[in-house]
Formats: C-alpha cells, structure tokens, sequence
C-alpha cells in the first residue's frame, strides 16, 4: 500500500535505471566476502522516480575526489550468490 | 484538554529517577555475562535508592535477555513488564513508559536495566541479519558491516548542504575528550587534537576512528517512582519533567531527510513541551553519540543551533568545559563507554549532572536534557530532567 495515503491502487514497473549519488561513504572495514576489494563506496542513490536505495558504485574508482555528490549514475546489474543486485555506474559510460 | 496537557509535575502526578547506578567497572570485562552486568547494575541503583528488591513492582529492559530473564534473576515477580527494544534509546522510552505506568497505577516502583557485553560477547545475541531480513535484503548485499557503514552514510549530504567541514566533524571528538579527561571511568582520558583525529586511520570516509564510538562491556540501571515519595531516597531526587519518543525509518536509505533527525525533533517537541521549557532553560544536555555526526544532528533537531551551525557551535567551543551549553560531560560514547545500546550511560550522566555527583560537574544543573538515538537514526527517546518538580 502507499505510505503516504494508504491507497492499495499500486502497481509494479519498470523503472528508468536512472539516478543521483545521494550520499556515501567510502568502508575500510570490508564485509565478508568483499575483502578483496580495497576500500569501497556504500551508497545511497536518489532514482529519477523518486525512491531513495543503498547500492555500490562500479565503472569509477572509489574516491572522494570521483565520487561526486550528484552526479548521474545509470543501474547495472551483478551475480552476487544467488541474487542479481543492482549496482550503479557513472551515466552514459561504456561497460 | 488532551492528557498530555495535564500539569505533569503537580506533586500528585510527578515522577522521578530514585536510583541511578551503573555497573562497578565498565570496559573490557570478559568475566562477565549479559545478565550478570544487568544484575550487578541493578542491585547498585536499588542500593543506590536506598530500597531493597522486594520494592521494586516493575522491570523494564530490552530483549534481550527482556524483563523475564532479568526479574527472575533478581527475585522480583513484577506487575508490570516493559520490553520494549527499538535500539541504544530503548532505556529513555523505558523510563518515559514507566511514568505513564506509575500513573495509571500498574506499578508504584519500577527498575530499568541495561546489560550489554559489547566487546568481550558473553552472552550476546548475534545482529539479526538473516538473508531474508530487511538488512538483509538491502543493505548487506552492498558490504555493509555495522553501523560504522550505515549510520555514517548521510553526514556526506549534510557536507555538501550546509559546509560543515572535515575539521568541525573532527573537533566533536576533541571537545569530547576534553571532558573525559575530567572522568576517572572514561575509557579514553588523554587530549586529542583535531589532527590527531584525522590522521587516525579511515573506518568509513570521511570518518575516521576517533569519530567512531567506543565498544565496550557494561550495564547501568534506574529506579523509577513517584514524586510524592521525593524526600525518602538516599538522594536528592531528580524529577522527570517531560518525555517523547519517535522514529524515522528502519533503514539508512530511507531516512526521510539525511540533514536533519526527524525522530530527535519529534521526540525532543514532545519532550519540551510537557515540561513546558525552551532551550533556554537547559543548563546540561546529552546527545547520544555513536558517532562524530550525531550530536550535530542532536543540537540543530532541539533547536539549540539554527540549521547547519551545530558543527561551527561546537567547533567555537560552546559545548566543551566553560562553554555556555555543557554536552556528552562524561565523554560521550566516543571517549567514556558505549556498549552498543549507549541510551542508559546518557541518562546516568543526566541524573549524576541533576544530582551534582558528576565527575565532571556542571555548576548549578536545574535542567538536564538526554537525547536517545535507537538503530541508525531509526528511533529517538528525549527526556527532560529537572531538580525542581516542575
């Protein structure tokens, strides 16, 4: 149901993919399974609909100075165990 | 008129913190289980009252162990039972719950414990964070590991929205200390720097691990009663003049506004008005602190600062010693203790503060406030404590 007015006219789509680096930091004390990978970003990004998510950034190096608040990001996906997870990129670069 | 109008701090209607004690040592205490701190903290502030168990008619405390485990190993067979558990500000709703309790009648006298053995883990109950969890399902795909990589996450949006600088963030810990090294229990006692801060190694940039609260064993615990009973404790009682609660989100992501605690500033109006004060009034206050960025949030929710100045307010040493508004007196979860549910050490600093037995003694505390943090800035419990009845 929505939150907002407890309406139950809801409905599944497909979404854009679209979205902005709301906000991040970037974890030196890495979960199991991601200790091969360096210090990495755990971000919240704003999606064009609207929805806010946590997600990882790909495509960029994790820094502060190429993680830039705002900026365009566009979904990818990736085989994590058994579940595809949607991760973000910068928009319009190649993968 | 709503009940909440109601003159709360009439001699018939008053309530107040008895007892107040935390466990002999806080630290590292491996010889110690999860129940056995709860115990050791509640039998001190029974003492403390100057009560024996059998008073005591009500137990409150988070599951778990919960108020079964902790009742039975006291002997105590309760009327009323509270076991609410929203995280580090369960104990401050606790207490906002029992005086509703007392009020009604369920119980004349109630004992609120808290027990955590957050470093050495006798005991403990593993974080729920099955697969099919809401963690689970959104967070810990991405690599989370604990609150140091998710309650960290909006103070980056609060950068770029309001200026706050690496070195204010830095400088919470600073003042901090400053007044730990006054406190013989606090963990961390030696003088830091803001460069001492940011050379100590990254945990979640941009925080670094002098930002980062401590992980330690230890418990503290409340005797809650009436206020017609004031002049019977071994202590001068310490008058619960106004109390709220709130909540935002269950998750980081979905915090309504990461520049602002919507559960600190619901919790904290409710709170005010009931004891009927302003900011002006508050001569002490207590901002849970799991990390550098929290009693930023604490201070602009309440009103203390205007939005997006706590960082410099703090910076300009107004909360530090001989500041105008004294805040985390015993060192805060950053430099005296936190043991994951860091809410009951907030209000003993509040009650010790009301009572003038602190450590680090403000002078002339007529109104302390505390300021719970539950989850990643999920929930909020705000108590107003007074030296007066009203």
């Amino acid at each position: 149901m929505c939150p907002e007015c407890g309406s139950a006219d809801v409905e599944w789509f497909t979404a854009s993919g679209r979205a902005t680096l709301y906000s991040y930091v970037i974890n030196h004390r890495p979960a199991r399974g991601f200790e091969g990978d360096g210090p990495y970003a755990i971000a919240v990004v704003q999606l064009a609909e609207g929805p806010r998510m946590m997600t990882n950034i790909v495509g960029i190096p994790n820094t502060p100075e190429d993680l830039i608040l705002d900026m365009e990001l566009q979904v990818t996906f990736e085989q994590r165990g058994d579940v595809s997870v949607p991760l973000f990129g910068p928009a319009g670069a190649a993968r | 008129m709503s009940r909440a109008a109601l003159p709360s701090t009439s001699t018939d209607r008053g309530v107040i913190i008895a007892g107040a004690a935390e466990t002999n040592a806080l630290g590292k205490l491996p010889g110690y289980s999860t129940l056995q701190l709860h115990v050791e903290a509640a039998v001190n502030a029974v003492a403390d009252a100057g009560l024996r168990m059998r008073d005591i008619d009500g137990v409150a405390t988070v599951n778990a162990p919960g108020p079964v485990q902790v009742a039975h190993a006291l002997g105590i067979t309760p009327r009323y039972m509270d076991g609410t558990g929203v995280g580090g500000t369960s104990f401050l709703l606790h207490v906002r719950h029992a005086a509703a309790a007392i009020r009604a009648g369920y119980a004349s006298t109630v004992l609120i414990t808290h027990g955590e053995s957050g470093r050495s883990r006798v005991g403990a109950t593993p974080f729920p964070r099955g697969a099919s969890s809401i963690p689970g399902q959104f967070e810990a795909p991405y690599g989370t590991a604990g609150p140091t990589s998710s309650f960290t996450i909006p103070v980056l949006r609060y950068m770029k929205e309001y200026g706050l600088t690496h070195e204010q963030l830095a400088y919470v810990a600073v003042a901090q200390r400053k007044w730990a090294a006054r406190n013989p229990r606090a963990m961390f006692r030696d003088p830091i720097t803001v460069d001492d801060v940011l050379a100590s190694r990254l945990v979640a940039w941009p925080f670094h691990l002098l930002e980062c609260c401590l992980v330690t064993d230890g418990g503290g615990a409340l005797v809650v009663t009436s206020a017609d009973r004031a002049a019977d404790f071994r202590k001068p009682a310490v008058h619960i003049l106004g109390t709220g609660e709130s909540m935002d989100a269950p998750m980081i992501s979905q915090m309504a506004d990461f520049t602002e605690s919507k559960a600190f500033r619901l919790a904290g109006q409710a709170a005010f008005t009931e004891a009927g004060i302003t900011t002006a009034d508050v001569n002490h206050l207590m901002i849970y602190d799991a990390f550098a960025h929290v009693p930023i949030y604490g201070l602009e929710a309440l009103g203390f600062t205007a939005k997006g100045e706590a960082g410099a307010f703090i910076a300009d040493g107004n909360t530090e010693p001989g500041g105008v508004l004294p805040l985390n007196t015993n060192g805060g979860g950053l430099s005296y203790t936190h043991t994951g549910m860091y809410g009951m050490f907030a209000i003993q600093e509040g009650v010790r503060q009301v009572r003038g037995e602190a450590a680090a003694q403000v002078p002339d505390v007529n109104i302390s406030v505390v300021v719970g943090n539950g989850g990643m800035f999920a929930t909020s419990g705000v108590l107003v404590l007074g030296r007066q009845p009203s």
